[in-house]
């Protein structure tokens, strides 16, 4: 069983590239698990075909106790029989987000949720690691490898290298290492070649780069995914081969994160930014 | 020589000086006219009462529990050299440390990270680093046993990735054992805290010590703050001739004798034969609820077989025999025969004065179990039975118990409730004993119900933990307490009678 953990700058496509691929997975006829770990719970909707699924918060909120939840309010399966399951947490200002997650997967393991055939389990995770409850998923025991998804905006590149530096920590005490970036591409500048160098800059690798197409967002608008929805289209081959990729990938390397300075350079080394002389 | 004259607090505060205080307070505190108190707390004691306070939801009151690191730390400190170490803050561990020093009149050591608001804003790595750096030079324990408090769990501390980096950084060594445990005070109660923090120092010690078979039993006693029934349990394993391994030994902590020395490690289970108990033929719990996953872990990592039985009263310790002797091959003893023949005697002797007496209990449910079962063995029945920290699986196990026997009838088991809906149970059905802890106290005197302390904590009479309530010597101490009880309240009730009985 591999357990993956995905992590990425928030909006910047985790969920839908997460589930797009696992789909991927599942269709080559992988036994597969998505956990969200985000209080809006939208980590499953693709899979499921359906809007926000009951999430183990909402549940525990419910009956009053988590000790009184069953396994089958919370676990559901979806397209090609993925397990699904969301943490949820609560409304946004209020409580604490972070325990919701450590709550929802100390309760899923305890139930056996992940059962004994399960293949790939992946942690669809919140925007950056904020608190000690998001990184719950890359604890020792559970997910051992993580990818990044970024693109060539600078900050989804600050948020990668940021996410590397919590990655670090973790790698140094435990068995969590970085399996690569996973490049959701907005279409900016020489993307492509930044995304490849800031992977190597990290020691670790630009795993696959997802072309932009407007086919994900009309598989998106009827809650599908690309697989799902249009599997004969080019985009679905993009998730094929990203899934094949992560099936197949050995390099794992604890990342090297670089300092802000030097992420400002390598962005003007590629002439996207401006130095501050020429700006003058 | 003088004795000190000290005025009892109640006493004190009878004198003029704090009368006359009390009264000019009476100005701003503004209370209601007593004959209003009066009423309200005669209301409270209606069925009218009773049916709103069991439709409430979000408030419990008086709580028959205490928190999961308490029973963390409890567990922790059976075990030979270990220092119980918990990440969070001070006032917690101060709270574990006075509950248990008033049960046992024992002292009782345990570290705190001393968590504050910095900690729970950067995390609680530092406090972890420098707390088992301190821990390990200062006290040279030979093992740190850690467990947490809500603080640490909320923010999230990842409790092995920090031990872990403090070997790295060399604060502790190698190969010091540091078994931990997420032991969250909002979940769960003492007896899950205690579970977490046996399965975490069993998994650890056990680690690469897989070999020969070591034809041993092991043996768990549970959340058992009877220091009594690990000297009984250890004398029943010699008379029955069964080499065993007792883990989680806390007698000696909290029952050492007074020599004059202060010993920080006063005894606990020998980490050798902690570590050596993987290669044990079976592993026996005397408690049930509190070993859940332990025993779970024990069964399917070990692959022992395994057994949770609570030997408290005659049938329950028949079973537990039966079981041992099948377990080991070993023929039980005439010794325990004949041991047991004389606690049906006393039972026989008691029983006129218990057979039809209404009972309500309130406790741990392993406890509570062991105690329906022997009431009923002598014709009482228990009528209400109140779990805070029981689950379903209590609920059902009580139920089919009472259904078991005529005299569980008129029993009800209230799992998840507490002591301020047991004091509805008593005034609307009343019944002629209550069992419990120190805290039900408060019932007997608003109810005027006799109580029999069994349970945990016993903060108000010295030494009943001292005796033990399992096996046959238990249930002779339990019919003791039992039918005294009931003598004494006749007599309270018969005193301005003309009766000279002498015999009752």
């Amino acid at each position: 069983m591999r357990q993956i953990a995905i992590y990425g700058k928030g909006g910047i496509g985790k969920s839908t590239t997460t589930q797009n691929l696992v789909a991927a997975l599942a269709e080559a006829g992988r036994k597969c698990m998505i956990i969200g770990c985000d209080p809006k719970a939208d980590s499953t909707r693709l899979i499921l075909n359906r809007k926000a699924q009951n999430t183990v918060m909402d549940m525990a909120r419910e009956k009053g106790t988590v000790e009184d939840l069953d396994l089958d309010d919370v676990l559901l399966k979806g397209f090609k029989d993925i397990k699904c399951a969301e943490s949820g947490g609560p409304e946004p200002g209020v409580g604490c987000a972070g325990r919701g997650v450590i709550t929802a997967i100390n309760f899923l393991e305890e139930n056996g949720a992940y059962g004994d055939d399960t293949e790939f389990i992946f942690y669809d995770v919140l925007g950056d690691v904020v608190c000690g409850g998001f990184a719950m998923p890359i604890r020792e025991g559970k997910a051992k490898e993580i990818y990044i998804v970024t693109s060539g905006e600078m900050m989804a590149m600050y948020a990668a290298n940021n996410i590397s530096r919590g990655v670090l920590k973790y790698a140094q005490s435990g068995g969590v290492r970085l399996g690569g970036l996973i490049c959701n591409s907005r279409k900016t500048d020489k993307e492509y070649e930044l995304i490849s160098e800031l992977a190597s800059k990290l020691g670790t690798q630009m795993i696959h780069f997802v072309p932009r197409d407007n086919e994900v967002q009309r598989a998106e608008l009827r809650r599908k995914t690309v697989i799902d929805y249009a599997p004969n289209h080019p985009q679905a081959d993009e998730y094929r081969e990203l899934a094949r990729k992560i099936a197949d990938n050995k390099n794992f390397v604890i990342p090297t994160p670089i300092t802000m300075d030097e992420l400002e350079r390598l962005l003007m080394d590629y002439g996207i930014m401006e130095s501050e002389e020429a700006a003058v | 020589m003088s004795t000190l004259k000290i005025k009892d607090h109640c006493d004190l505060f009878q004198g003029p000086e704090y009368q006359e205080q009390f009264e000019r307070k009476k100005e701003f505190e503004r209370p209601w006219p007593e004959e209003k108190v009066k009423e309200v707390s005669d209301w409270t004691r209606t069925q009218e009462y009773r049916e709103l306070n069991f439709a409430r939801q979000n408030i419990k009151i008086n709580p028959a529990k205490a928190c999961q690191p308490l029973g963390a730390v409890f567990c922790a400190s059976g075990f030979e050299g270990s220092m119980p170490f918990v990440q969070g803050a001070q006032g917690c561990v101060a709270y574990f440390r006075s509950h248990l020093s008033r049960h046992f009149k024992e002292p009782f050591a345990a570290i705190s990270t001393s968590m504050t608001e910095d900690a729970a804003v950067f995390g609680g790595l530092n406090n972890m680093l420098e707390g088992l750096e301190n821990t390990y030079t200062l006290y040279k324990p030979k093992m740190i046993t850690v467990s947490t408090t809500c603080m640490a769990e909320v923010i999230g501390d990842d409790l092995n990735a920090y031990i872990k980096t403090a070997r790295e950084k060399g604060l502790i060594p190698q190969d010091l054992p540091v078994p931990f445990a997420h032991t969250p005070s909002f979940v769960g109660s003492h007896i899950v805290g205690y579970d977490n923090m046996l399965k975490g120092i069993l998994k650890t010690l056990s680690e690469g010590r897989r070999g020969e078979s070591n034809n041993k039993v092991n043996l768990i006693m549970g959340f058992d703050t009877y220091t009594g029934n690990y000297h009984e349990i250890k004398r029943l394993m010699a008379v029955m001739g069964i080499d065993f391994t007792l883990l989680a030994d806390v007698s000696e902590t909290f029952d050492s004798p007074n020599t004059g020395e202060y010993k920080l490690y006063p005894g606990g289970t020998p980490l050798p034969d902690a570590m050596d108990a993987v290669n044990a033929i079976a592993t026996l719990s005397l408690q049930k609820y509190s070993t859940v996953k332990t025993m779970e872990y024990i069964q399917k990592e070990w692959g022992q077989k395994t057994l949770s039985l609570s030997p408290i009263g005659i049938r329950n310790t028949d079973t537990f025999f039966e079981e041992l002797a099948r377990l080991t091959g070993r023929p039980i003893p005439a010794l325990l025969e004949a041991e047991r023949g004389r606690v049906v005697d006393a039972m026989v002797d008691s029983h006129p004065y218990v057979h039809g007496k209404r009972f309500a209990l309130v406790g741990d449910p392993d406890i509570l179990i062991g105690m329906m079962s022997l009431i009923m063995e002598m014709g009482g029945e228990p009528v209400h039975v109140v779990c805070t920290n029981g689950d379903k699986h209590f609920e059902a196990e009580a139920n089919e118990l009472l259904a078991s026997s005529p005299f569980g009838a008129n029993g009800k088991v209230y799992a998840g409730k507490d002591m301020w809906h047991m004091r509805s149970l008593l005034f609307t059905e009343p019944v002629d004993v209550l069992i419990g802890n120190s805290y039900a106290k408060f019932l007997m005197r608003d109810t005027g119900t006799p109580l029999i302390r069994i349970g945990f904590p016993l903060f108000d009479r010295h030494h009943l933990h001292r005796y033990p309530i399992i096996g046959y010597q238990g249930a002779l101490n339990l019919v003791t307490m039992i039918v005294n009880s009931v003598l004494d309240e006749m007599d309270r009730k018969t005193v301005d009678t003309t009766s000279f009985d002498v015999i009752r």
